[in-house]
C-alpha cells in the first residue's frame, strides 16, 4: 500500500527520536571514526542564571579546532521551544545536531499530544537523549548541554546542567559550562544577585563572558570589527523566549570595555 | 456440501462502502476552512475543548477533519510524523501540503479498497503560502479522492448547505473578522441554530506572525472579540 509507512499509522509513541530511530535511522547523527575528535570544531563558554523575572542564558560565538579559530559567528545558545532555551558546549557538529533534534523532539511531542511537556519532562527527555549518545562521548566527541526555562508550575524558572552520561542536576542560582566556564563562574559569584532586572542581567552576562574570553583562548569576546555580539536569550512566563538584539549587547559591551579601560583591568 | 460463495459485483461493493462511509460522516458536525486576507481560518462546530478537529501539522500546514475521532486522530498523527521526519531529513521548507495530501490520498484509497471497512472521515489540508496567491486548500474524501479549492471549503454532514450559503463569498479579499462571521453564520444556518462561542473551535494560519510556526488557536475570548452577532 502506498501512502504513509505502516509505522506512521500504528505508532503510539510521541517521541520523534524513537520514530526516527525505527523509520529512518540514517537520518540520525552517528559518526563513528575514533580520531574525529582532533578535527572537530569545539564550542566553549555558556552561562545561565536566574533574574528577577526568569532566566537569562548567554554564550560566546567562537568555535575552535585545536589552535585555530574555526568560526567567529557560531550560535551555541538557541530557543528549544517557546518557553525554554538550550546552550551546548562540546563538539560543534554533534552539538548542533543535538539541539536540532531536541527542538524537534519538543515540537513533535507538543503536536502529537496537543500539550507541552513540563519543564522537568523536557529536561528528563534531554537527559535520555544524552544517554543515547554515550557511544559518541566514549569516542571523545562529548557534548554537554545547559538547559533552562519556565513553566506554569515554576514561573521563576529552573536551570539544569548535565554530564555526558545523561546525569541531570538542577542549579539554583547560576551555572556555566565549557572551557571558559571557570572564569565566567568566578565573575558570576561576584556580580550575580537574585533581583537583577533586564538591563542589569545583560550587563552581568557580558561581564562574565568577557572574563571568560580574557583568560580562555577558546572563548570569543565581543567582536567590534565584525559587529558580532555574544548570543543572549531571556525567558519569562509573560514573554516566553526572547533574544536580546545584538546592537543592545554590543552597546553594553562598549560600556563594559570603557569601564575596564578606565581602571586598566 | 459446501455452500456456493456469494458473488458481489465490484460496483456494488464500492457503492456499499461509500454509502457506509458517507452515513458515518453525515452524523458528525461540520468544519469550514476559509482563506482571509492575512491567512487561513479553520473553524469547526465542536463542543469539546480538548478533542480537537483542527490541528497543526507543520509550520504553514493546518489540518481539519470530521468523522470518526479515532480514525482522523490516527491520520493526524501520521501527518505530523510524515512532516517532522521530512523536515528533519531535508529542510523545513521542503514540507509541502501537496506531498502530505498525496500521502493521505494514497492511505485513504488503500484502506477504502482493501480493508474490511473504509475510514469514515473527510479531511482538509491547508497550506499558508508566502503570498496570498500561493495558499492551498485540499479536500480529501473517505475514498482518497482529492479536490483543491480556491476560497473556502466545507466538510462534514452539512458541507453542501454550508458551501451553498457561502457561494459567491470571496473570502480571500476579506479581513479575519468578516470571514469569521461569515463562517459562524454559515455553520449556524446549516443546522438552523445559533452557535454559542464555546461550541466553536477555531484556529488560524497567520501570515503576519514573525514566528516560524504560523498555526495559532483562537480561545473563547478571542472568538467572542471577533463575533458580531
Amino acid at each position: 500500500m502506498a501512502g504513509f509507512p505502516p509505522a506512521f499509522l500504528s505508532s503510539t509513541s510521541n517521541s520523534f527520536v524513537e520514530l526516527a530511530r525505527s523509520s529512518a535511522p540514517e537520518a540520525l547523527p552517528h559518526p563513528s571514526v575514533r580520531d574525529l575528535a582532533e578535527q572537530s570544531p569545539e564550542g566553549t563558554t555558556i552561562i545561565c542564571f536566574r533574574t528577577a523575572s526568569g532566566i537569562l542564558m548567554a554564550g560566546d560565538r567562537r568555535a575552535t579546532i585545536g589552535n585555530l579559530i574555526a568560526s567567529h559567528s557560531m550560535e551555541k545558545v538557541k530557543a528549544a521551544d517557546d518557553y525554554s532555551v538550550i546552550g551546548i558546549a562540546g563538539t560543534a557538529g554533534v552539538a548542533l545536531d543535538l539541539i536540532r533534534l531536541f527542538q524537534l523532539e519538543l515540537e513533535h511531542y507538543e503536536k502529537i499530544e496537543g500539550a507541552r511537556l513540563s519543564l522537568n519532562g523536557k529536561a528528563n527527555r534531554l537527559a535520555a537523549m544524552l544517554r543515547g549518545n554515550l557511544g559518541l562521548a566514549m569516542q571523545g566527541l562529548t557534548v554537554v548541554p545547559l538547559f533552562a526555562g519556565v513553566d506554569e508550575s515554576r514561573p521563576q524558572g529552573q536551570i539544569f546542567s548535565f554530564d555526558v552520561t545523561g546525569g541531570k542536576y538542577e542549579e539554583h542560582r547560576f551555572h556555566s559550562i565549557g572551557s571558559g566556564s571557570g572564569f565566567a563562574r568566578g565573575a558570576l559569584k561576584k556580580l550575580w544577585r537574585a533581583d537583577l532586572d533586564h538591563e542589569q542581567a545583560i550587563a552581568v552576562a557580558v561581564e562574565a563572558l568577557f572574563d571568560a574570553s580574557d583568560d580562555d583562548s577558546a572563548t570569543g569576546g565581543p567582536d567590534f570589527v565584525r559587529q558580532i555580539a555574544p548570543t543572549i536569550f531571556t525567558v519569562d512566563l509573560e514573554n516566553g523566549v526572547t533574544e536580546v538584539e545584538s546592537a543592545t549587547v554590543l552597546d553594553t559591551a562598549t560600556e563594559v570595555v570603557a569601564r575596564r579601560t578606565a581602571t586598566a583591568r | 456440501m459446501s455452500q456456493a460463495p456469494f458473488y458481489v459485483s465490484p460496483e456494488q461493493l464500492m457503492k456499499d462502502r461509500a454509502d457506509f462511509a458517507r452515513k458515518g460522516i453525515a452524523r458528525g458536525r461540520s468544519v469550514v476552512v476559509m482563506r482571509f486576507d492575512a491567512g487561513i481560518l479553520l473553524l469547526a462546530e465542536n463542543p469539546s475543548p480538548t478533542l480537537h478537529k483542527i490541528a497543526e501539522i507543520y509550520d504553514r500546514i493546518g489540518f481539519a477533519a470530521v468523522g470518526k475521532y479515532n480514525e482522523f486522530e490516527t491520520l493526524r498523527q501520521a501527518g505530523v510524523r510524515y512532516a517532522d521526519l521530512r523536515g528533519y531529513s531535508y529542510d523545513r521548507t521542503d514540507v509541502t501540503a501537496r506531498g502530505l495530501t498525496n500521502a493521505y490520498a494514497q492511505t485513504l484509497a488503500g484502506v477504502f479498497t482493501t480493508e474490511s471497512k473504509p475510514f469514515e472521515v473527510e479531511l482538509v489540508v491547508a497550506e499558508l503560502g508566502l503570498s496570498p496567491e500561493t495558499d492551498q486548500l485540499y479536500r480529501l474524501s473517505y475514498d482518497g479522492s482529492v479536490i483543491d479549492e480556491t476560497e473556502h471549503v466545507a466538510i462534514g454532514g452539512q458541507a453542501d448547505a454550508i458551501t451553498a450559503s457561502l457561494a459567491g463569498v470571496r473570502s480571500s479579499q476579506m479581513t479575519l473578522r468578516e470571514v469569521f462571521n461569515h463562517g459562524v453564520t454559515a455553520l449556524g444556518a446549516a443546522t438552523q441554530t445559533i452557535l454559542a462561542t464555546d461550541a466553536l473551535e477555531a484556529a488560524v494560519l497567520d501570515r503576519t506572525t514573525p514566528k516560524q510556526r504560523t498555526f495559532r488557536r483562537l480561545d473563547d475570548a478571542a472568538m467572542s472579540a471577533l463575533r458580531e452577532d
